[in-house]
């Protein structure tokens, strides 16, 4: 199983996601992520899914649980990327990822927690 | 039959194109619609003669492609059956004196009301093909994307939004956002002629997955009469921005995206 690596960058988690997404993988991440931000005590996460094309049900719930996740460490969970393809299957799964904030690239999801990491 | 039709050629074609041009009332000269009718003539022959198997498969294709042509360059189809029917008058003319013809004729004649329905049927379906041309043409031109500002877009709907409408919306609106970056997106939809609860669900579901790319949207050119009726319908918008007109929604997003416009 390929396992998603998570940068620290200043204040922000950075999550790039360049990998086929297995619900393994993604569950994995869940932990990982939990772990690095209770150690590190980052205010923000930043999930890149530019490469990702295919998600089902499953992976976009893991996306908003990992959201929410965050959010118990005080850390703000923001989306960035999604293509419009993902975008479109999203919502007609119904899915709307509530707790989650989107932008439409890196750079301006960093702007959106704050300005500077 | 068939030997009588082969026999009388030459005299049948001319009475055939005869009436029909005097029926047609001179939009076509005898020599075209002789021209035209010759071939149809001798598959005609063919088939009834029945030597041949493929003939009649090749006499029905002929009339309905003279059916297509004539459908394409605007006659009724009442006028192309009408002209298939003219060759029954014709025969008829000539078998008058000859009584012990006149069982075959109604088999003749039954077979040529057969082929008179059969250009009938493939007018319509000329007709069903040109309309689906039509619609898909209109769709392509109805659905486009501009850009209003810098990181501003908008997408203008005119004509009544369907599922397939609605999808290829989303799909122009997100691919457009992908593209230039933006992060404010107004839909208007001023040339929207009913909203009902399923275009409210579609417009949702744009504005959901515009969302989920980061960019907000803005619904304007709501009409009195629609603003009525979504209430009605009790169509909830949420807390999607909605704006009476589209200078309202470009404002909005002007102040969202935080500009500001000032007086020059």
């Amino acid at each position: 199983m390929e396992r998603v690596p998570i940068l620290k960058i200043g204040q922000t988690l950075f999550v790039s996601i360049q990998i086929d997404l297995q619900d393994e993988s993604v569950l994995q991440l869940q932990d990982d992520l939990a772990g690095e931000l209770a150690a590190t005590g980052a205010t923000g996460v930043i999930i890149d899914i530019t490469a990702v094309e295919i998600v089902d049900s499953f992976i976009g719930r893991m996306l908003a649980t990992i959201g929410s996740i965050s959010r118990l460490f005080g850390a703000e969970t923001v989306l960035v990327g999604m293509r419009p393809a993902v975008a479109i299957t999203l919502v007609e799964l119904g899915l709307s990822l509530d707790g989650v904030r989107t932008a439409l690239n890196a750079e301006k999801g960093l702007k959106l927690l704050g300005g500077n990491p | 039959m068939a030997d009588f039709i082969r026999a009388n050629e030459v005299k049948l074609l001319d009475r055939w194109s005869q009436i029909v041009q005097e029926a047609g009332g001179g939009r076509t000269a005898t020599a075209d619609v002789r021209r035209e009718f010759e071939d149809i003539y001798q598959l005609l022959v063919q088939a009834m003669s029945g030597t041949d198997v493929a003939a009649d498969g090749q006499l029905r294709a002929a009339l309905a492609e003279l059916s297509r042509s004539r459908a394409r360059s605007g006659f009724t189809p009442s006028e192309t059956a009408v002209a298939v029917f003219a060759l029954k008058d014709a025969v008829y003319d000539l078998i008058e004196g000859a009584a012990d013809l006149v069982p075959v004729y109604m088999a003749f004649s039954r077979m040529m009301d057969d082929l008179g329905l059969l250009t009938f049927e493939s007018y319509s379906a000329t007709r069903e093909q040109i309309i689906a041309e039509q619609a898909e043409a209109m769709l392509e031109l109805s659905t486009p994307v501009v850009r209003l500002w810098d990181g501003i877009i908008a997408v203008p709907l005119v004509g009544t939004l369907d599922s397939a409408r609605t999808q290829l919306v989303m799909e122009r609106l997100l691919d457009a956002l992908v593209t230039t970056g933006a992060e404010q997106a107004v839909i208007d939809i001023t040339g929207v002629p009913t909203v009902d609860t399923e275009v409210a669900q579609h417009l949702l579901k744009t504005v959901m997955a515009a969302r989920l790319l980061g960019a907000q949207c803005t619904i304007c050119g709501i009409r009195p009469q629609i603003a009525h009726t979504i209430v009605s319908l009790g169509i909830e918008f949420g807390d999607i921005a909605t704006k009476a007109s589209l200078a309202d929604a470009l404002a909005h997003a002007f102040t969202a995206a935080g500009l500001k416009v000032v007086p020059a």
